[in-house]
């Protein structure tokens, strides 16, 4: 499919556009919005300023600490952003190349390669991940590695099948004959035809990651130097925002992270609507 | 279904089984916070003590030697001892057990039910605003974590109307009752964790049902049934429905595995005393036989419901021959 078609038929999509706007602006905020609101952590208010509820010098109120929520979820924009992409590139990564080798190399590597996968797919992932960021120690870096490294399962299933009917082509059996190397041919022609599908999986995995953050952080396994929009629901938790019926604490981290979700949610809908034709006759 | 293809599902469940073991065993050797650290808090315990703990719990063994036994004793259904209830894996995750069935299982069934009708009546009217919406919910839901939507529900029915208990599985005042009055105090505190978790599961059950009955709408035997001059609802219940309810069928067999980790959340937020919860605190205690114990459990159950789905889907669907 050629790029400018491509991008009409995403325009000609609802869902896609509202998604994409969401994100953008979602994008924006990260990008600039730390450099406009100053937030550190490490800075508590005062006694008076403990659970304030919005006012015109803090517009979401504060937390249980004196800080400004509203400045929290600015700074937390950008931790929940970059670790859901930066997990599901890692995701991604696995996933495709074990899908791609798995399929066009078929007979014992494919069922070494899938038996792992069937292994990855079956293990309880939320308790795994808790268990691996236990043993890692919370930093962020650790928290993008152990959502990458068990979110990949589904991913090679999916890449796996596409190459197999990929690699029956005719222009396959031709390249071969002319002495092409299997990895010249998954290279140049399994891997450019299989990216569509692995693009617009890639979204859908974004949003699941950009949940598995929210949901590591607020069970406590966050980086609390840079808290995400997870670890202030867990402060928020924690500390009873609950029954002291602080709204302004748990609603607006939360309400954060169904606008980014659904934003790519959305997005992958439309992407999938559009690389597989089957879904778009109906 | 041919013999061939139940052999080899029943080989691959085995082969995942051998790899949930081998990651389970060496995953927990490499946690920090040793164990005996934990058990002997007296800092002026001797070494003497220390080694006759290590040796009670086999920590003076090898790796190897201590994966022979761990194994062996998995197949056994001993895993060990617990280092905080200093109770046996075995019974501590069994008292455990029935809150989270009782959870999941109403949970599921409540999904199962309005899901496939959602799912139907969505399909049925496509397009339509009804559709749009059932769409956007089950959207809504899916972006949601669940923790939060759990915390939603309390904000609203504990502390707004102030009608639900928000944790826990009784209250304290009635913890001697029996009969229908502990019955009836279960059940209100059932509530809200059902109503979450079934609102978590409820939107993908919708999603498979609308779309693998569109899907079925399109095929030509279906053309063929309306040619005849059945009317919509017939084909609907005759000849569309019972091949579009074949995805669902595997679906609620897989996710049955899932749900007792799924449930982790929902139980963390409401104290709901199931083994999610066992879970989340034996992870905080650093409770390696405990942890093990459940993770093998909730692993077994989804290699096992897994390949029930896999059975079954090669039983309803006949054209499966790989």
């Amino acid at each position: 499919m050629k790029e400018n078609q491509f991008i009409k038929q995403f325009l000609k999509n609802k869902m896609g556009v509202v998604g994409f706007s969401m994100l953008v602006i979602f994008i924006l905020i990260a990008l600039f919005g730390p450099m406009i609101v100053q937030y550190d952590p490490q800075v508590f208010g005062e006694r008076a300023d403990v659970l304030n509820p919005p006012s015109a010098a803090h517009w979401l109120g504060t937390d249980d600490l004196g800080r400004d929520v509203f400045k929290a979820l600015i700074a937390g924009s950008r931790v929940s952003l970059i670790v859901g992409v930066a997990a599901t590139f890692i995701s991604m990564f696995i996933g495709t190349s074990v899908g791609i080798f798995s399929g066009y190399l078929g007979g014992k590597t494919d069922n070494v390669l899938m038996r792992i996968t069937d292994v990855f797919l079956v293990l309880p992932w939320l308790p795994l991940m808790l268990v691996l960021a236990a043993l890692l120690g919370s930093n962020i870096w650790n928290i993008i590695f152990v959502i990458g490294i068990t979110g990949w399962a589904g991913t090679a299933r999916i890449v796996r099948a596409q190459t197999l009917t990929e690699k029956e082509r005719q222009y396959i059996e031709r390249s071969k004959s002319f002495g092409a190397s299997n990895l010249f041919i998954i290279w140049h022609h399994i891997f450019p035809n299989v990216f569509p599908l692995v693009f617009a999986n890639t979204i859908l995995v974004t949003a699941t990651s950009i949940l598995s953050e929210t949901t590591l952080s607020f069970l406590g396994m966050g980086d609390v130097s840079k808290p995400s929009w997870g670890t202030t629901l867990h402060f928020a938790f924690e500390s009873g925002a609950l029954s002291n019926k602080a709204y302004w604490y748990f609603m607006p981290p939360g309400v954060c992270v169904l606008l980014l979700v659904l934003a790519f949610t959305l997005m992958g809908f439309a992407l999938d609507e559009i690389v597989n034709p089957k879904l778009r006759q109906r | 279904m041919n013999r061939k293809y139940i052999v080899k599902k029943l080989f691959y469940a085995c082969i995942t089984l051998m790899g949930v073991l081998l990651i389970n065993f060496f995953l927990f050797r490499i946690m920090p916070g040793d164990p005996v650290s934990m058990l002997v808090r007296n800092p002026n315990a001797n070494i003497e003590t220390v080694e006759k703990m290590k040796a009670a719990y086999g920590l003076d063994k090898s790796l190897a030697a201590q994966f022979v036994t761990y194994v062996s004793s998995m197949f056994i259904g001993d895993f060990g001892t617990s280092f905080h209830y200093n109770m046996p894996v075995m019974k501590v995750i069994g008292d455990r057990v029935f809150a989270t069935i009782l959870l999941v299982g109403t949970a599921e069934i409540i999904a199962i039910i309005f899901g496939t009708f959602l799912g139907i009546v969505a399909a049925h009217k496509r397009g339509t605003k009804l559709d749009v919406g059932a769409l956007s919910f089950s959207l809504v839901t899916y972006a949601m974590p669940s923790f939060w939507l759990g915390i939603l529900m309390i904000a609203f029915f504990s502390g707004f109307l102030g009608i639900l208990p928000t944790s826990g599985m009784t209250s304290p005042s009635l913890y001697f009752a029996v009969g229908m009055q502990r019955a009836s105090d279960i059940a209100v505190h059932l509530v809200l964790p059902v109503l979450t978790l079934a609102l978590v599961l409820l939107g993908e059950y919708m999603l498979v049902m609308r779309s693998s009955l569109i899907e079925v709408l399109t095929e030509d035997y279906i053309l063929t049934a309306r040619a005849k001059g059945f009317d919509d609802k017939t084909i609907l219940k005759k000849h569309a429905l019972p091949n579009a309810m074949i995805p669902m069928a595997t679906l609620v067999a897989m996710s049955l595995g899932f749900v007792i980790a799924g449930a982790l959340q929902v139980e963390t937020v409401f104290s709901w005393p199931g083994l999610g919860r066992l879970m989340y605190d034996a992870l905080q205690n650093r409770d390696y036989p405990l942890l093990q114990g459940i993770f093998f459990i909730t692993s077994m159950c989804t290699i096992g419901t897994n390949l029930i789905s896999d059975l079954l889907y090669g039983y309803l669907d006949p054209r499966v021959k790989e």
